[in-house]
């Protein structure tokens, strides 16, 4: 039987690898890449949490967080996708039309 | 044995996670990328959860990917490789507030306890029916309005992206 901590300290690992990339990368498919890594960190805990609980609502929490997963990466890459057509670039650090 | 898979699987997760971000060219982060999502559906079958498995599989490394790859290669990123580092500090005081953060998060996850109400569905329960009825069974009783809301956010994405891409309506 695996303790519940060592699945929590793996999750707390991927999401600080997450936190990590969307800090230091500056291309922003590197970036969205790096926001889905947080996204299964946290999915990780979620079904471990369910299953030290006895209950099924993390697996189903999850299920959730996949479908919302789905909808920001079809949205987010036709944002970029817009953004490379139109600024011809993604690097976040030219993209700064909206900074005062 | 159960801990050797686990240490195995866990150490391929970390390192594939680490590539994600340090490799220079998107379309190698992506695949490695592709790894780390296989080797979490692997610790979701060692938590007994086979549809999370599943869908991991398919949604995150099949579909989501693809998408990846497919607008990594559309837009040609050749010269976005080549951009140079404006601000020198930016790194280490990435990775330290993340080393921060990273202490914290483990500092309370070793030293406190979980509260928590115990649900029902024990494992003995859910093995006896199957994974995947036991979560049907949740999603389409306690669940069935957020399911619901979720059909509509995903016509949402879906109206949106075209919306977002197509040059002229």
């Amino acid at each position: 039987m695996i303790p519940l901590s060592y699945y929590l300290v793996l999750s707390a690992i991927l999401f600080t690898i997450g936190v990590v990339g969307v800090l230091v990368r500056r291309n922003a498919i590197m970036i969205f890449m790096a926001i889905e890594l947080m996204l299964n960190a946290v999915n990780l805990s979620f079904v471990a949490i369910g299953k030290h609980l006895d209950s099924l609502d993390g697996q189903v929490f999850v299920f959730f967080v996949m479908a919302v997963a789905a909808a920001e990466v079809a949205v987010g890459l036709a944002i970029i996708v817009n953004l490379s057509r139109n600024k011809e670039t993604i690097n976040v650090d030219e993209i700064n039309i909206m900074k005062w | 044995m159960t801990l050797f898979f686990f240490l195995l699987i866990a150490i391929v997760t970390v390192i594939s996670a680490i590539l994600v971000i340090v490799l220079r060219n998107p379309i190698h982060s992506a695949l490695s990328l592709v790894l780390t999502f296989f080797s979490i559906a692997g610790l979701y079958i060692l938590l007994n959860a086979q549809f999370i498995a599943a869908i991991q599989v398919i949604v995150y490394a099949g579909a989501i990917m693809v998408l990846f790859l497919f607008v990594i290669m559309l837009l040609n990123l050749e010269k976005e490789k080549r951009v140079s580092e404006k601000h020198p500090l930016q790194k280490a005081f990435g990775v330290s507030i993340a080393l921060f953060l990273l202490g914290g998060i483990v500092s309370i996850v070793a030293t406190g306890v979980l509260y928590g109400n115990m649900g029902t569905e024990t494992a003995a329960k859910v093995s006896a029916v199957g994974n995947t009825k036991a979560i049907a069974g949740l999603l389409f009783t306690d669940w069935v309005l957020p399911f619901e809301i979720t059909s509509i956010l995903l016509i949402a994405a879906i109206v949106g992206a075209i919306v977002l891409t197509k040059k002229e309506l």
